[in-house]
C-alpha cells in the first residue's frame, strides 16, 4: 500500500534579482532615517576615529552627526557662501572645507571658528585634502589649479597649473605624504610628487572627472566621470584595468566598502551600484528617491549614508547581526520546568532488533481534504486568506489538481456570493500572471459557464466580473504591443546575424533541395 | 540473404501472472499462478518464485486447488487439458485430455467427482467432466455432459454455491441459478439502467459459503446480495453501494463472516456479512483489482492488479508482500531502454512510473516514480503519462517527458532531469522544466560522451523547434547544484522536426526536418550542411559506430532506406524498405531495421558500409515492431558462425504489438542452457536423503545397479507425506530389492536385505508423519511376504488407505 502522495506545488524561479549572499548582505539594512539638510549634499566624510562621526557639507553649512544620532551634534555655519568638501584629518581633530568665496577653512572639531583660512585661489575651492603627514593641505579650484598649504605658518608651499578646466576631485595618498591625484573636468587624472613641480602621470578619463579613489594599496586608482566607472593601474603606469558602464547618468560619487572587497558608485539616475572588486560584477543595487551627488560607508559597514540633490541626507543602519538576535531569544523561550525523557532510561544493546514505529505522513490541509475527495473543501482551504495572498501558487496548484482529477466543475459550483465574490477577487489578482495563467482561464471559463444564469443578481459580483472583464482587454491590448516589440527585435536579429554559406555539395546529385539559409538565432528570444 | 539457420527467436521474461485468480495453499505459504505456459508457484513470505510446473502447451486458463488433497492443484489450459499437479514438488501427477474442446477456465467442488470446467467452443459451455479414476497417468476424459450454455466469458461471472448444490452464472443482465439435485434452473432479470442512470449489468458473482445468498457486482459499481432464490417470485435482494465504478470482483471469506470487494479504485473493501454498514478500507493498492482471492484458512487475501502485480494481503489489514510482474500497459510510449549501471531495461510501468527490470533475473528491479503525483483510478480521467526517457551514456543523467491532454490544445508538458545518487542507487530529480516546448516533443537524446560528464540534451518538437539544454551551474554563489536550462532553440525553414540523433564521437547533431536532414555542430550550433532524398518525411536516423561513424542512416516514410557518406556529403546508398525500427548497436558497427512487409515484420542486421546484410529473419512476428533495444552481453560470445557473429556483442531484444518480450538466441547458447539444465537435474539426483545413502550403499555392494527397476526411484522421488504408512510399504520395498539380487549369491545377499530392511525402517520412522501408527510386531526376520494375520488397528489402516487414490503404485506393485 503505497502512501498518499500530496499535491506538487511546482517552485517557480524567482524574478527579477536573484537572492545571493551579496543581496542578502546589502539588504539587511533598516529602513532609512532622512533628514532634510538646507541645500544639495555635495559631500559626506566620516570620521577616520571613533566615535565615526560624519561631516556633512551642504549649502552654506557642515553637519556633523554622530554615527546613531538623527540630530546634528555640531554645526560649522562660518562661510560666506557655499561649502563644499568638508574632510577630517586622520586623527579626526581637524577638518577642512573649500568654500565658493575661494578660501579655504580649517577647523577645530571642537571649536566653532576657523584656526586657520587659506586664501590664493581665485575662484571656488570643490577639492580639500589633508596628506598624510597631517601638516599640510592640499586644494584644488575651479581656477584649474591645485595648491599645497601647510597648516602651521598657513603658507603656500607649491601651486600646479596644469589642469585646463576645472578642478572638481583629488585624493592624497595615505601611504606617501608627497603623492596626491587630481581630476579636472578636462577630461584628464594627474598623479603629482610634491618633490617635483610637475605631474608625474597624466591618465584621460575620456569624461568631466567626478569623483576619485585610491585602493588602501595604492595600487589602484578608481575614477568616475560621465557614466563611466574606470579602475587604472597606478604601478603600470596608468594602465586601463576596467571600464564600467552601469550607470545611464553622470556617476557622481565613490566609496569603497570597509574591507576593500566591494566598490560603491552613485550617480545622478538615482542609484547606487555596488561592485564585486575581483570580478567587477554588479552584485547589488540600491535604489534612491533623487539624483545621489555624494555617498560614504560607515567602517564595518554598518551604515550607509547618502546625500542627494533634493537636499535629503538618506542614513541606513545595518541590523543588529543574526547571532545576537537568536541567542536573545533563546535565552527567552528556555522553559521554567524540568524536562524528562519519556522512557529513554532503555539503551538498546547491540543485537536487539529495533522495531522502528511507521512514520505518520504530515499533509497539509488542502491535501487532507484531498485525499477523502471532499474537492469542495480542499478549493475553500486552498483559497484560505494567507494562502491566497502569500503563496497563491498553492491555490493554483490545488485548482490544477482538481482540473486533473476532472472534478473543479464539481469543487466550483454551489457556491454562495461571499465564496463567489473571493473567487473572483483571486482569479482578479492572479489571471494576467503567466505562471498561473493556463490554470486560471479553465478555471475562470468554469466560473462563467456555472454563474452565468445569476449575472444581475448580485452587485458585488457583477463589479468583479466587469473588473476582470477590463483586466482582460488590457492584458489582450499588453500581448498584441509585445508581440509586436518581439516581431521588430526578430528582424533585427535577422539582419544582423552574417548570413552562413553553406558548403555545397556540388557532387551530390540526390540534394536536389535549394540550399537554404539557416534561420538560427541565438536563444536571446526565447519562450518566456 | 543469409540464413538465420541456428538463430531462433525466444519468448523472453516477463509473462502475465494477472491472467487469472491466483490460487492460496492450504497452509498459506504458496501462490500458484497462471503464468503463460506455466504455473508458477511462489512463495508467499519470501516473494521468490520457487519453480514454475512446465508441461501445458497452450495458455493455463485456471488454477485450482485439489481439494481432497491440500498438496495438489489442477490446471486447465487451451490445449485442451486439465493436469492434476504436486505443487510443492513440482511433479505432474496426472493429466486428463479432451480433444474436443479448449478448456476456457475451470471450477470445482468439493465432493463431486465431476470437475466442471468451462469450455470454449463456439459459445461458452459450462461441461461437467467426469475424471475417470484409473492409474494411468494420461487419460482420456470421455463424459462430457454440459451443465449450462452460453454462460458469460469471464470466469469470475459464475460460481458454485453451498456444498455445490447449485451453480450461479450472470449473463449481462440475467443471473442463471441450476440446482443439481433438482435439475431446475432460476432465472432473474435486470433492467439495463436504473432510475439514477446507473448500468445493471453483472460483472461478477460469488456465493456465500454456508448461508443460501449470492452476492453480485454491477457496472455502476453496486454490490447486490440475492437471497431466496430459489422461488421464481420472491426472491430479494439487498444492495450495498460504494464503488464508484464496476466492481470487478467479489469474494466471501472461508467462514462467510466477510465479503470482500475491488475494482478500478484499487480499494480493497471488506463489508461485514449481515452488518454491512461497517466496512474498511486498504486504498492505493496499485493498479486496478481484476481478482481477489482468499485462502483456505482465512489467514491470507490476496489481490491481482491490472499492472501485473499480485498482493499478499495479511487479514485485510496490512500488504504482507507484493509480487510484481513485468508491467506491460496496453502502450509503451517510451523507447526500450538500458539502464547503463545496472543493465536493466527500462520501459513504461505503472501509470506515471519508469519500470527497471532485470532480464537476467527476469524481476522487476525498482519503479521509478516519474509523475509524482497522486493516481486517480477512475476510467476517463486524463492522466500524465510518461512519453519519453533518455538516459545518457554513463548512466549518471536521466531526462524524461510527461505529457497530458496530448489531443487539447493545452497540452501540458514537463521535462524532468534526473541525476543519479550514488548514495541512494537511485535517481534523484534535479530539474524539472514545465512546458519546455510549445508541441508534442517528438525526440530526445544525448550526445554519448564516454568520458566525463554529459552536460548536453537536445529535444526536438512539433512546435518546429529543437532545443539545446545545457547543464549549468548556478551564475551566483547558493548552495543549490547545477541545473538544466535552455542554451541553443534551433529551426529551419519553419519545417517540423521529427528525429535527432548525436554522432559517435558527438561532434555531430543530425536533425530531420521532415524531408531534410540537417547537420549541425553542437560545440557552435552552426548549421553544417543538409541532406534530403524527397519525397518522404525522414522518421528516423541513425549515426554508424566505430567503423562507420562515416555514415549516417535515414528511414523515410516513402519505404526508402538511405545511406549518406558525411565525409562526401553525398547518397552512398539507398534501399526500398518500409523501416519502422531502426537501431545501432552500441558496442559493434551493425545496425538493425525492423521492416514492415505484408503485415508482419523482417528484421535485417547490416553494417552500413557493406552491401550484404548479415542476417535477415522474414516474418519475425505480425504487425509492427516499434520498440527494440540491443542489451549488452555480461560475456562477449566468440562464435565465429557468420550467421550469428552479430549475437556476439549484444542481446536484441524486442517488444511486438502484443507486448511480448521476444529475443534471438543462437544455437550454442541453448545448447548450453539445456546441458545446464540437465546437470540441474543431475544433481538433484544425488541429494543427500537417508534414502540415497541407503540406496548408494547398495548400489555400490550390487556395482551394477539394475536399470529395469523402475518402481524404485518413483517412490524414492516421492515426498514422505504422501506416501501410505510405512508398514503397508515396507514389505513392498522390500520385495522390489529382492528381485534385483543377483540369484547366485542369493542367501548371504538375503541376509544383507534384512539388515538393510531394518535400517530403512528406522530411517523411514523419522521421515513418516506422526499419524502412522507402526505396528510393533512387525516381522522383520522374514521377507514380508507373508504377513501375519492382521490387527483390528490394520486392518482398518488398510481399508482407509484403499480409499485413497494410489493409482500410482500400479507401477510399483508390477
Amino acid at each position: 500500500m503505497a502512501s498518499y502522495k500530496p499535491t506538487n506545488i511546482p517552485v517557480y524561479p524567482k524574478l527579477g534579482e536573484k537572492v545571493t549572499e551579496e543581496t542578502l548582505y546589502w539588504k539587511n539594512y533598516k529602513t532609512p532615517i532622512q533628514i532634510k539638510e538646507f541645500g544639495a549634499v555635495s559631500n559626506i566624510h566620516f570620521s577616520p576615529v571613533t566615535p565615526y562621526n560624519f561631516a556633512v557639507t551642504a549649502f552654506t553649512r557642515i553637519h556633523l552627526y554622530g554615527l546613531l544620532s538623527q540630530e546634528p551634534v555640531k554645526t560649522f555655519t562660518r562661510f560666506k557662501d557655499t561649502a563644499y568638501c568638508g574632510r577630517f584629518r586622520s586623527d579626526g581633530q581637524l577638518l577642512v572645507a573649500g568654500c565658493e568665496d575661494s578660501v579655504v577653512r580649517l577647523f577645530d572639531v571642537s571649536g566653532k571658528v576657523a584656526l586657520r583660512m587659506f586664501k590664493g585661489h581665485t575662484k571656488a575651492v570643490h577639492v580639500t585634502d589633508f596628506t598624510s603627514d597631517r601638516y599640510q593641505i592640499l586644494t584644488g579650484s575651479d581656477d584649474y589649479t591645485c595648491c599645497l598649504w601647510d597648516i602651521p605658518n598657513s603658507a603656500q608651499l607649491n601651486t600646479y597649473q596644469e589642469h585646463t578646466d576645472y578642478i572638481r576631485c583629488g585624493v592624497t595618498s595615505q601611504l606617501n605624504r608627497d603623492l596626491f591625484v587630481t581630476g579636472s573636468y578636462d577630461h584628464s587624472l594627474k598623479v603629482f610628487d610634491a618633490r617635483v613641480d610637475k605631474s608625474v602621470m597624466t591618465i584621460n578619463h575620456g569624461h568631466p572627472v567626478e569623483s576619485l579613489l585610491l585602493y588602501p594599496s595604492e595600487g589602484l586608482l578608481v575614477s568616475a566621470g560621465g557614466r563611466y566607472v574606470r579602475v587604472w593601474d597606478l604601478l603600470k603606469g596608468g594602465q586601463p584595468l576596467v571600464s564600467l558602464k552601469n550607470h545611464h547618468k553622470t556617476v557622481t560619487c565613490l566609496a569603497l566598502s570597509s574591507n576593500g572587497q566591494r566598490l560603491l558608485s552613485g550617480s545622478l539616475d538615482r542609484h547606487v551600484k555596488v561592485y564585486n572588486t575581483t570580478s567587477y560584477k554588479v552584485v547589488h543595487n540600491f535604489d534612491y528617491p533623487a539624483a545621489i551627488l555624494s555617498l560614504a560607508l560607515a567602517p564595518e559597514d554598518e551604515s550607509i549614508v547618502v546625500g542627494m540633490t533634493n537636499s535629503i541626507l538618506s542614513i541606513k543602519h545595518r541590523k543588529p547581526s543574526e547571532e545576537a538576535k537568536e541567542t536573545a531569544g533563546h535565552q527567552r523561550r528556555r522553559p521554567s520546568y524540568r524536562v524528562y525523557a519519556h522512557r529513554k532510561s532503555y539503551v538498546p544493546k547491540q543485537d536487539d532488533y529495533l522495531v522502528s514505529k511507521p512514520v505518520r505522513q504530515h499533509l497539509a490541509k488542502y491535501d487532507k481534504q484531498l485525499k477523502k475527495f471532499n474537492v469542495s473543501k480542499a478549493l475553500d482551504t486552498a483559497l484560505e486568506t494567507w494562502i491566497r495572498g502569500r503563496k497563491p501558487e498553492i491555490t493554483v496548484a490545488v485548482i490544477r489538481e482538481l482540473d486533473r482529477r476532472g472534478t473543479l466543475k464539481n469543487a466550483l459550483a454551489g457556491r454562495d456570493e461571499q465564496e463567489l465574490s473571493r473567487l473572483l477577487s483571486f482569479l482578479i489578482a492572479n489571471l494576467v500572471d503567466a505562471r498561473f495563467a493556463p490554470v486560471l482561464i479553465t478555471a475562470a471559463e468554469m466560473i462563467l459557464d456555472i454563474y452565468q444564469s445569476i449575472i444581475g443578481q448580485s452587485p458585488v459580483v457583477d463589479k468583479q466580473l466587469l473588473h476582470l472583464q477590463s483586466l482582460l482587454e488590457r492584458e489582450l491590448d499588453y500581448q498584441k504591443d509585445l508581440l509586436e516589440v518581439l516581431g521588430m527585435l526578430d528582424t533585427m536579429f535577422a539582419s544582423s546575424l552574417p548570413k552562413i554559406e553553406l558548403p555545397c555539395s556540388g557532387i551530390s546529385t540526390s540534394n536536389g533541395l535549394p540550399q537554404g539559409q539557416s534561420t538560427a538565432s541565438r536563444p536571446q528570444i526565447l519562450a518566456a | 540473404m543469409v540464413e538465420h539457420g541456428d538463430v531462433r527467436v525466444v519468448h523472453k521474461g516477463g509473462s502475465k501472472i494477472n491472467f487469472r485468480e491466483p490460487a492460496l495453499s492450504t497452509d498459506s505459504r504458496f501462490l500458484l499462478c497462471a503464468s503463460g505456459e506455466s504455473v508458477k508457484v511462489f512463495s508467499t513470505a519470501t516473494e521468490e518464485c520457487l519453480h514454475a510446473l512446465q508441461g501445458h502447451t497452450d495458455l493455463i486458463t485456471g488454477v485450482l486447488l485439489r481439494p481432497s488433497n491440500h498438496l495438489q492443484a489442477y490446471s486447465c489450459s487451451l490445449d485442451g487439458t486439465v493436469r492434476l499437479w504436486d505443487f510443492t514438488d513440482g511433479i505432474l501427477i496426472r493429466w486428463a485430455k479432451s480433444n474436443r474442446v479448449n478448456i476456457w477456465c475451470c471450477f470445482i467442488y468439493v465432493w463431486t467427482v465431476h470437475l466442471h470446467v468451462c469450455a470454449c467452443t463456439e459459445l461458452f459451455q459450462l461441461v461437467a467432466v467426469h475424471l475417470p479414476q484409473c492409474g494411468e497417468q494420461l487419460v482420456e476424459a470421455k463424459e462430457l455432459s454440459a451443465v449450462l450454455s452460453n454462460i458469460s466469458s469471464n470466469p469470475a461471472a459464475s460460481a458454485f454455491g453451498r456444498e455445490g448444490q447449485y451453480i450461479v452464472s450472470a449473463k449481462p443482465l440475467q443471473l442463471e441459478v441450476y440446482f443439481f439435485k433438482k435439475h431446475k434452473s432460476y432465472s432473474f432479470f435486470l433492467k439495463k439502467d436504473n432510475q439514477k442512470g446507473g448500468k445493471n449489468t453483472f460483472t461478477c458473482i460469488t456465493c456465500h459459503p454456508t448461508e443460501d445468498c449470492i452476492a453480485s457486482g454491477h457496472e455502476d459499481g453496486k454490490i447486490r446480495l440475492w437471497r431466496n432464490f430459489n422461488h421464481r417470485k420472491e426472491y430479494t435482494y439487498s444492495t450495498l453501494h460504494w464503488h464508484h465504478s464496476a466492481v470487478s470482483s467479489l469474494r466471501f471469506t472461508p467462514e462467510g463472516t466477510n465479503l470482500l470487494s475491488g475494482g478500478v479504485e484499487s480499494v480493497l473493501v471488506q463489508w461485514r456479512y449481515n452488518q454491512e454498514s461497517q466496512r474498511d478500507f486498504l486504498p492505493r493498492l496499485g493498479g486496478a483489482i481484476t481478482h481477489i482471492s482468499v485462502s483456505p484458512d482465512g489467514a491470507l487475501f490476496c489481490t491481482s492488479h491490472s499492472d501485473n502485480k499480485i498482493t499478499i494481503i495479511q487479514s485485510c489489514v496490512k500488504v504482507s508482500a507484493v509480487i510484481q510482474g513485468l508491467v506491460k500497459g496496453d502502450r509503451i510510449r517510451t523507447d526500450l531502454m538500458i539502464e547503463p549501471r545496472s543493465k536493466a531495461l527500462v520501459l513504461n510501468g505503472k501509470p506515471g512510473h519508469l519500470q527497471f527490470y532485470s532480464l537476467q533475473r527476469d524481476k522487476l528491479l525498482y519503479n521509478l516514480d516519474i509523475v509524482q503525483q497522486e493516481y486517480i483510478h477512475e476510467s476517463g480521467l486524463e492522466q500524465f503519462e510518461v512519453v519519453m526517457a533518455a538516459f545518457d551514456a554513463s548512466g549518471s543523467w536521466l531526462a524524461t517527458v510527461e505529457e497530458r491532454k496530448q489531443k487539447a490544445p493545452e497540452l501540458e508538458l514537463n521535462l524532468k532531469l534526473w541525476a543519479f545518487d550514488d548514495q541512494k542507487q537511485s535517481f534523484v530529480l534535479n530539474t524539472t522544466i514545465s512546458a519546455p516546448h510549445e508541441g508534442r516533443i517528438t525526440a530526445l537524446c544525448f550526445p554519448h560522451v564516454s568520458d566525463g560528464q554529459t552536460t548536453m540534451l537536445v529535444s526536438t518538437s512539433r512546435d518546429g523547434h529543437f532545443k539545446a539544454w545545457q547543464l549549468a551551474a548556478p551564475a551566483h554563489t547558493e548552495d543549490e547544484g547545477p541545473s538544466w536550462s535552455c542554451d541553443f532553440l534551433g529551426a529551419y525553414h519553419s519545417l517540423v522536426p521529427e528525429c535527432c540523433c548525436f554522432s559517435a564521437d558527438s561532434s555531430l547533431l543530425a536533425v530531420g526536418f521532415q524531408e531534410v536532414v540537417t547537420v549541425w555542430t553542437p560545440a557552435s550550433w552552426e548549421l553544417l550542411t543538409t541532406l534530403s532524398q524527397p519525397p518522404g518525411a525522414v522518421r528516423d536516423l541513425c549515426f554508424g559506430r566505430l567503423s562507420c561513424s562515416k555514415y549516417l542512416l535515414g528511414a523515410t516514410t516513402s519505404r526508402l532506406l538511405c545511406c549518406w557518406n558525411l565525409l562526401t556529403c553525398s547518397l552512398e546508398w539507398v534501399t526500398s524498405m518500409d523501416v519502422s525500427l531502426l537501431l545501432a548497436d552500441p558496442l559493434s558497427e551493425n545496425m538493425a531495421a525492423f521492416c514492415f512487409e505484408a503485415g508482419s515484420t523482417d528484421l535485417f542486421v547490416f553494417k552500413p558500409g557493406e552491401p550484404r546484410p548479415l542476417f535477415s529473419h522474414k516474418a519475425l512476428c505480425s504487425g509492427r515492431v516499434t520498440h527494440a533495444v540491443f542489451v549488452p552481453r555480461e560475456v562477449m560470445l566468440e562464435s565465429c558462425d557468420e550467421a550469428s557473429q552479430w549475437l556476439n556483442c549484444s542481446h536484441l531484444y524486442f517488444l511486438t504489438q502484443s507486448m511480448d518480450l521476444l529475443t534471438f538466441i543462437t544455437k550454442a547458447e541453448e545448447d548450453k542452457l539445456t546441458a545446464s539444465s540437465k546437470q540441474l537435474v543431475v544433481s538433484d539426483d544425488v541429494a543427500m536423503t537417508p534414502f540415497h545413502l541407503l540406496l548408494g550403499k547398495h548400489r555400490d555392494q550390487l556395482e551394477n545397479p539394475q536399470g529395469s527397476n523402475v518402481s524404485l526411484p518413483q517412490l524414492l522421488q516421492m515426498p514422505a507425506h504422501v506416501l501410505p504408512s510405512a508398514s503397508f510399504l515396507c514389505s513392498m520395498f522390500v520385495q522390489s530389492l529382492l528381485i534385483s539380487v543377483n540369484k547366485p549369491s542369493e542367501q548371504n545377499k538375503e541376509k544383507e536385505e534384512e539388515m538393510e530392511s531394518e535400517k530403512e525402517e528406522e530411517d523411514s520412522d523419522g521421515e513418516m508423519e506422526s499419524r502412522i501408527s507402526r505396528p510393533e510386531h512387525m516381522p522383520s526376520g522374514e521377507s514380508g511376504c507373508a504377513a501375519p494375520a492382521l490387527t483390528k488397528e490394520e486392518v482398518r489402516e488398510l481399508r482407509r488407505l484403499k480409499k485413497l487414490d494410489h493409482s500410482w503404485m500400479k507401477g510399483l506393485l508390477d
